[in-house]
Formats: structure tokens, sequence, C-alpha cells
């Protein structure tokens, strides 16, 4: 049976007519078409399906739809609001910290939540933070210096 | 180019909606409608198979606009190699059939070029494009590229070793040559001004003593209909003389990839379309008995499949359609295993043919009684997954006769015939499009959900994606075979190597044959490696640089081990014993960008070297690792890698493959290795299965060692070679402990450290 589920997505009220066991990422994914939001692995471990439930990185693909009623959840399509990106988007592509891209979406947003928690990161911190993200094409070097890019400018913002 | 410049490129193409327009949309219709409707597709999916709005959509519209222009088709005979040409073609778009690839320069002024590789992260639909508009002489915005849809691409090959930039770069940059040459013949025309009078640039033609008198490419291309075939004949420019090659490039794919609207193909979506999930053996070899599927049916909205050996559950949600096939009870004959993890390198010693002597010369009993010290040694290698983050995806259509796939594919064409047949259509009627794939690595040139797909599709007359889930993908992955090297070897009072016996069995040839000055020596192999039947319990298949991996391991492991015998600095031992300039050279520079110091190993710094040669690149590092004698595990601090590989096209490209290389390559020389029990295979997830993570990588300087004067060498696959060795050496040099075994795990480690 459909159970009602409301929450915000990305910045807008949505009500869902789901049965509330459902996966999370595969509502996302068919029912809400935001495909940004990537399959890995299923269990958990890889990262990839990663997005933001109230401020904090979350795997999708263990998350049912009933865990997220009430709550505020961000995927990628939400990160850039009117085609503004965030400072990591913008870090990503200028470091050209990306090459299939599979991973890149649970990438940033694992980055963007760290970030908030962690706004002067030390090289370390970063590499702690990013650890249970996966990426098999070996992006990892540029992916770190984006992350330090994204820090340094979102400081300066903070700043201004 | 500064970061606010990027979103002013209308290159890159963002075809859909905004988030939040998408979520609004969403949200009403499941309000309006009250039903779980998935979102259907606005338009068809983007991607390097479609770059843009820029050109029609359907065959008709598009051989029409085909037909206006300046078209140069690009033929791979000449200088590829013989395998493009050699195979069967068909389903051309139009035309002349003996050629790969071509371009278009539209009245509008733009270049399309059109070619059925395709983009799996290595970067193609940038370098492309840079070549074009180099020869060209064009603005790289003007370019655009469309990949891997064999509705409007020629008939390919297949994206593997590294072909992509070696073997068609030059052809392209050839026709792109070749369409210069007529813009000039027509211009001179046009201006009435002697071809030699004028200059191209940036998509115009000059007069050279009045710049006022010109024309542009879309003027000329203006009303006019020349097909050309290339000739060869025109001359390509100069590495002097280039404004886009050599030139870092933004990625063309970066921004849809960082904001998540960079379509792969399990992110399609077509209105009706069901999602499969597929009743799958327990192991390689086991026969369906029976399937009871009447508990599945009772869920709202399954429909189920049973066509011969083809079981599956479709629903409109894919999550349901999971929880529903594990409402069926099947049952399966499992074969007996015979073989496991452990047995199989004594199986396949047991089951090889005997070795085909490839490179040899000289003699080695003459070779044997120079040696004062000699080695013999045995080298393991085990299975490796390709472990893609994307598994294998495919969505498939069908119209009356007519299907169209797309596919996470790197042989578009390959997947086009094989559901040509599975379906009994004629290829022609089979359009596989290739959004972006999300990693390759030699895994996805097989496509067999490709082919289920269509079959279901065409069994429930609509569309149904089938995306393998991770256990899936471990159990079909085509893996890089296990693999054994048995080496003799022995080097005289000077240290010079005296003689050399390689034998390789089921690595396959592929940088068997070593590099170095050795007077009497001979290299031998048994069994390709690839090809699910014979002497594995499963499927193998090409793994990022197939074969080069465990060779290198074996020969750089050797030569590292004869070196610390004779009492030599690795780097020293291994100059005395080259004559190769571009070996040397590399090797130098890897050294001195390191800060190499010589010592005889092991010098307890934990320093390590590798050479070798991949895909035309030569290839050099210097490694240095710590390792933890208590937990046997090790940590790869820095490495320094020093790369020829000829004129470099996109140098910010080359060195991200390098780095990726280096990084992926960790995982086979550390961690990376299938579990199994016959057809059984023990790994399902990444909870046994080992990837790479950020607090492995260690820092990493790549030394691009220029080469103009040789054209474009591969770039994806030579660095990963050297990891094995480059670890085993470092290990060695650490502790004394030499392991013969990769992965190199900790347990293998303090083995090792047991024995020293």
């Amino acid at each position: 049976m459909p159970d009602s589920i409301a929450f915000k997505l990305n910045g807008k009220p949505v009500h869902l007519g789901v049965d509330g066991e459902r996966t999370l990422l595969w509502v996302l994914r068919t029912d809400l078409g935001l495909t940004g939001t990537k399959f890995g692995c299923g269990e958990g471990h890889c990262g990839s399906c990663t997005v933001l439930v109230n401020n904090v990185a979350s795997r999708a693909c263990l998350l049912k739809a009933k865990h997220v009623a009430d709550k505020e959840v961000v995927t990628i399509e939400g990160l850039a609001p009117e085609g503004k990106l965030h400072p990591l988007q913008k870090a990503f592509m200028q470091h050209d910290a990306l090459q299939c891209g599979f991973c890149i979406p649970g990438m940033i947003l694992t980055g963007a939540a760290f970030l908030k928690t962690h706004p002067h990161p030390t090289r370390e911190q970063i590499v702690r933070g990013l650890e249970q993200n996966f990426c098999r094409c070996g992006a990892h070097v540029r992916i770190i210096q984006a992350m330090q890019t994204a820090a340094a400018e979102l400081g300066n913002m903070v700043k201004r | 180019m500064k970061t606010e410049d990027y979103l002013a490129l209308d290159f890159i193409d963002v075809p859909t909606l905004p988030a939040d327009v998408l979520a609004e949309r969403a949200a009403e219709l499941l309000r309006s409608s009250g039903a779980m409707a998935p979102r259907s597709a606005e338009a068809e999916p983007a991607g390097p198979g479609k770059p843009a709005e820029r050109f029609p959509l359907n065959r008709r519209e598009f051989l029409t606009w085909l037909s206006t222009g300046i078209v140069i088709f690009i033929s791979l005979g000449d200088v590829a190699d013989a395998q493009e040409t050699r195979r069967q073609r068909s389903g051309r778009p139009s035309g002349p059939s003996d050629f790969n690839a071509f371009l278009r320069i539209g009245e509008d002024g733009r270049v399309t070029c059109f070619t059925g590789k395709i983009e799996m992260g290595q970067g193609p639909i940038t370098s492309l494009p840079q070549m074009l508009a180099e020869d060209l002489e064009v603005p790289l915005e003007s370019v655009d590229i469309v990949m891997g849809d064999t509705a409007l691409c020629p008939w390919d090959m297949g994206t593997h070793g590294s072909m992509t930039t070696r073997s068609f770069g030059p052809n392209l940059r050839a026709a792109a040559a070749e369409a210069k040459a007529v813009l000039l013949e027509l211009a001179a025309e046009s201006l009435k001004v002697p071809p030699t009078q004028l200059t191209a640039k940036d998509g115009v033609i000059f007069d050279q003593q009045n710049k006022e008198h010109r024309v542009t490419y879309a003027q000329l291309a203006k009303g006019q209909k020349i097909e050309r075939h290339l000739t060869g004949k025109a001359a390509l420019k100069e590495p002097a003389s280039f404004n886009v090659m050599g030139k870092p490039q933004v990625r063309r794919d970066s921004l849809g990839k960082v904001t998540g609207k960079a379509q792969y193909a399990g992110d399609v979506r077509l209105p009706g379309m069901l999602y499969a999930s597929i009743l799958r053996p327990p192991a390689h070899g086991a026969k369906l008995k029976s399937a009871e599927t009447d508990a599945c049916k009772q869920i709202p909205g399954v429909q189920v499949v049973h066509e011969d050996d083809l079981v599956a559950v479709l629903h409109q949600f894919p999550d349901v359609a999971e929880a529903a096939l594990a409402k069926i009870k099947a049952e399966f004959e499992v074969p007996e295993p015979t073989v496991d993890d452990k047995t199989i390198f004594d199986h396949l010693l047991k089951v090889a043919q005997e070795p085909r002597v490839g490179a040899h010369g000289g003699d080695l009993e003459e070779g044997t009684k120079l040696a004062s010290k000699k080695f013999e040694s045995t080298y393991l290698n085990s299975y490796v997954s390709h472990a893609a983050m994307e598994t294998h995806t495919a969505l498939a259509q069908i119209e009356g006769d007519k299907a169209t796939v797309w596919a996470s594919t790197q042989s578009p064409f390959g997947a086009r015939d094989q559901i040509a047949r599975a379906l009994g259509f004629p290829p022609e009627n089979v359009r596989v499009i290739t959004p972006f794939v999300g990693g390759g690595f030699g895994g996805k040139s097989q496509s067999a959900q490709a082919v289920e797909a269509a079959r279901l599709a065409k069994a429930v007359g609509k569309p149904v994606q089938v995306c393998r889930t991770r256990e899936e993908e471990f159990f079909y992955d085509t893996f890089r075979p296990a693999a054994v090297v048995k080496i003799k070897s022995g080097v005289d009072g000077a240290g010079k190597i005296a003689f050399w016996d390689y034998e390789v069995f089921f690595a396959g040839e592929r940088g068997a044959s070593h590099f170095y000055s050795i007077p009497h020596h001979r290299t031998a192999a048994s069994g390709r490696g690839f090809g699910g039947e014979g002497p594995h319990p499963f499927g193998t298949g090409a793994w990022r640089a197939p074969g080069n991996n465990t060779n290198t391991f074996a020969r750089e492991s050797q030569i590292d081990l004869m070196a610390a015998a004779a009492g030599v600095d690795p780097v020293e031992s291994r100059l005395q014993n080259l004559t190769d300039a571009r070996m040397v050279r590399v090797l130098k520079a890897a050294a001195e960008r390191f800060g190499w110091t010589p010592a005889k190993a092991p010098s307890k710094r934990g320093y390590g070297v590798a050479c070798g040669i991949d895909a035309g690149s030569y290839v050099a590092a210097i490694a240095e690792a710590a390792v933890d004698p208590k937990k046997g595990t090790v940590q790869v601090k820095r490495v320094v890698c020093a790369q020829d590989m000829g004129l470099v096209v996109n140098p910010e490209g080359a060195k991200i493959q390098v780095e990726g290389c280096i990084t992926m390559g960790l995982g086979y020389a550390l961690s990376e290795e299938i579990h199994f029990q016959g057809g059984k295979v023990l790994d399902t997830n990444f909870d046994t299965y080992e990837l790479p993570r950020f607090s492995w990588v260690p820092e990493i300087e790549t030394v691009l060692v220029e080469n103009k004067e040789l054209p474009p060498q591969g770039g994806g696959e030579p660095a990963i070679i050297l990891m094995g060795a480059l670890v085993a050496n470092a290990i060695h040099d650490a502790t004394g402990a030499r392991l013969f075994q990769c992965p190199m795990t900790p347990e293998r480690v303090k083995a090792a450290l047991a024995k020293a």
C-alpha cells in the first residue's frame, strides 16, 4: 500500500505516494527521475548513491523512503540551484578531478557535507572524510586537490 | 580558463531540466496521478552519443542533413592495425563502405566528427576534438563529436587497447588536414586568389596580402555537397605550430558529470519502461532444473518472463523487481568444484600446452655457462575484477522489427551484432547508443546485459532496463586471468645479464618480451588467457593493459632480484643492461625527479623501481613504500612516473591517466584477488574485494618525457603495468623480503618476512 511521505527535496516540498519500505535510491532514480544519484554496489560500500539528508551524507541504497519523511534531502541536482555551481563542483572541474564520472555525484555530496563540518581541513582529514567513497578510475589525487581548493573558496566566502 | 568561464561554454551539453523544476514536475505528477508512475523522458538522452540538439535525431533527417556541407570519410586501412579493416561491417549510415569515421563541416560552420569510439573516462570526447580543431584550423568550441551510436557512426572495432588516440587520432588529423585543403581550394575560387596565398585560421580563410579579403568555412560550406575520401596527402601541422594540441583543455564531459546531468545507460527513461531482475545460477557451469515463480507473480505489477535459460522478473520499479525475484524458488544442478583460488596455479600449469617460443636469440646453454650467479623463480598473479563503478546496464526498446538499445559498452557494434543475432533482426535494424560509460577497463567489451534487455523487451513488448547488481557484476565479469611466469636467468661477474629464459602461462604475450640487452635469451608463452571455456572456471578477458601487468611484475621483479644478488644498485643495474634509448631516457628521468641516490638493495629505504613498455609508450617509475612488519601492511608513500608516449595531445589528460593507472594498480598489487570455489565466485561486493581507497594513494609525480617526433601512443594503460613490481621491489628494499605473488596481501607479506 502506498504511504504518503512528505519531505523537502532540493529545496522544494515533495509529497510521495509510495510504499515507505522502498529503497530511497530507486525512488529518487525512477519515481522522481533524479538520475544523478548512482547505483554502485547496493550495500553501502562504495558511496556512489550518497545524498544529503538533513546535511548529513547518507547512502541512499541503505535508506528506505520512510526514513526521509519530514527531512531535507539534497541530491547532486540540488547542489547547483539556478545553474550556480557549488565551489566543489567548480573545483572538480578545475582540477579535472574526474574520469568516468560515475562516482562523482556521491563524491561531491560527501565532500560538501564534510566541508560543512570541517571548514579548514588538513589533507589527512580530507582523506579520512572520503575514505568510504570509491573511485575506480583513480582520480583520488585530484579529488583531494579539488577539496582543498573548494575549502579555501568556501573559507573566503565566509570571510566576505 | 577561469572557473567563471566554464558555465559560458556553450558546447557542453546540459539537456535536462534544472533539478528544482524536475522535482516539482515529478511531485506534481505523483500528486495528480496518485500513482507511482515513472517520469517519462522529455527527449532522447544526451551524452557522447548526441552532443547537442544541433543535428536531427531520426535517420532520414540525419541522412538529409549529412548530404549537405563538406564531408570527409576516414578509413583506417592504411595506418591502423589490420583488425579495423578485416572485420565484416554493415549497417552504415550511407555512402561508401570502406571508412571508419567521418567529419562534416556544416553550413553553420560547425564541425561534427562521428566515431564509434566511446567515452568511459579516458577522455577522447575532449582529445579527439582537440586534434580535429588543430589540423582543421577551427576554434575548439565549434567542434562536436558523436560517439558510439551505431546508427550515426561508421563501424568501429571497439574502444580498447589504447587505440583511440594512437590509431584513430592520426587519421582524424589527416582528415582534418584534407578538409582544410578542400576549403582552401574553394576559398581560392571564391576569393580569386591562389591557394598558396591563403591562410586558414579559426574557421576563416584570408588572403595573406589583405586580411580583410576573407571567407568563412560556413560560407564555403553553404550549398555544397562535397564528399572526399581521405587520401593522406594533405600535410599535418608541425608540433611547433600547435595551438590546441599539447595544451590542457577543460574536459567536455566535466560540467555534466559534476552536476549529475551526464547520462549513463541506466539514466535513460522511456515511457512505460520496466526494470528486470534476472535469475542467476549460484555457480558457473550450474544448470537450472526448476523455477517456481507463482509466489512472485502474486506481487502487483510483476511480470515474469521464462524463455529457455532466461528467467526474469519485471516491474516498473527496480527495487520491487529485485524483491520479487527473491520469491522465486529455483533449483540448480551445481557441478562439484575441482579447483579454487589456492589450487588454480597448479591446475593452470597442468593443463597448459607447451609454450610457444616468441623472441629468442643466442644460445641459452652458452649463456648459462657465462653466468656466475643463476636464478630460478616462479611468479603468480591472481584473477582480478574490472569492478567499474557502473555495473553493466542497458535499456532496450523494440518497435516492430527495429530495436534501439542504450548500453554501457566498450563495443557498440559488437553489441549490435550480438543483439541482432539474439532477436533474429538484421544488424541494420538494431541501433546501439552508447551514453557515457561509467568505467570499462576492458570489462565492458562483452555486452550480455544488452542482449538480455533486448530479449526481454521483445518478450513483454515494453522497453526494459537490465542493470546488473554488484553481485552479478562480479559473477559475470571477464576477470584478468590468473597466470604463472617461470623465469630462469643469470648474471655474469660484471653484473651483465648473461641469459634469460622466460615462460608465461595464461597471461598472454603482451609485455612478455624483455627490452634489455641480453645475449642469450628466449621468451615463450602458453595460453592467451581470454575466453570463457578451457582452463578457467569462469570468463576471463582483457583487463587494463592485458597480460602486461603479470609480465612486467615477473620481469621487473627478477631483474631486481638479480641486481640485489649482484650487489648493484637497481637503477644502475638496469642502465647497465639497457641499450634502448627511449627506455634509458624514461628511467633516467624518473630517477632524476625522484632524487635517486645509488645504494645496494635492501637499503632499508623502501625504494622500488620498475620499467616497462605498453601500447607504444615507455614508462619507468620509482616508488617509496613503508612496510609494517607486524601487520604486514604496505603504504606506498610516493611514486614518480616518467612516460614517453610520443606526441602528447592533452598533457593534463595524460597525467590523469598515469595517476589513474598508479592508483588503480595499487589494487592488484596489494589487495585485489577473486576468491572462488570451482565456478562459484565468493566475492560478491566490495566488502571482501577491496579497491584502493583515498588513504592508499601516494604522492604522485608524472614526468612526460617529450618525444614530439613520434605520433601519439597509448596513455590509459602503460603506467599500470609497473605497479606489481614497483611495490614488490620497494618491499624488498625496505625489508629484504621478496614477494612472488600478487596481490601482496598482509598475510603474504608476513609470510615473506618470516622467510627473509
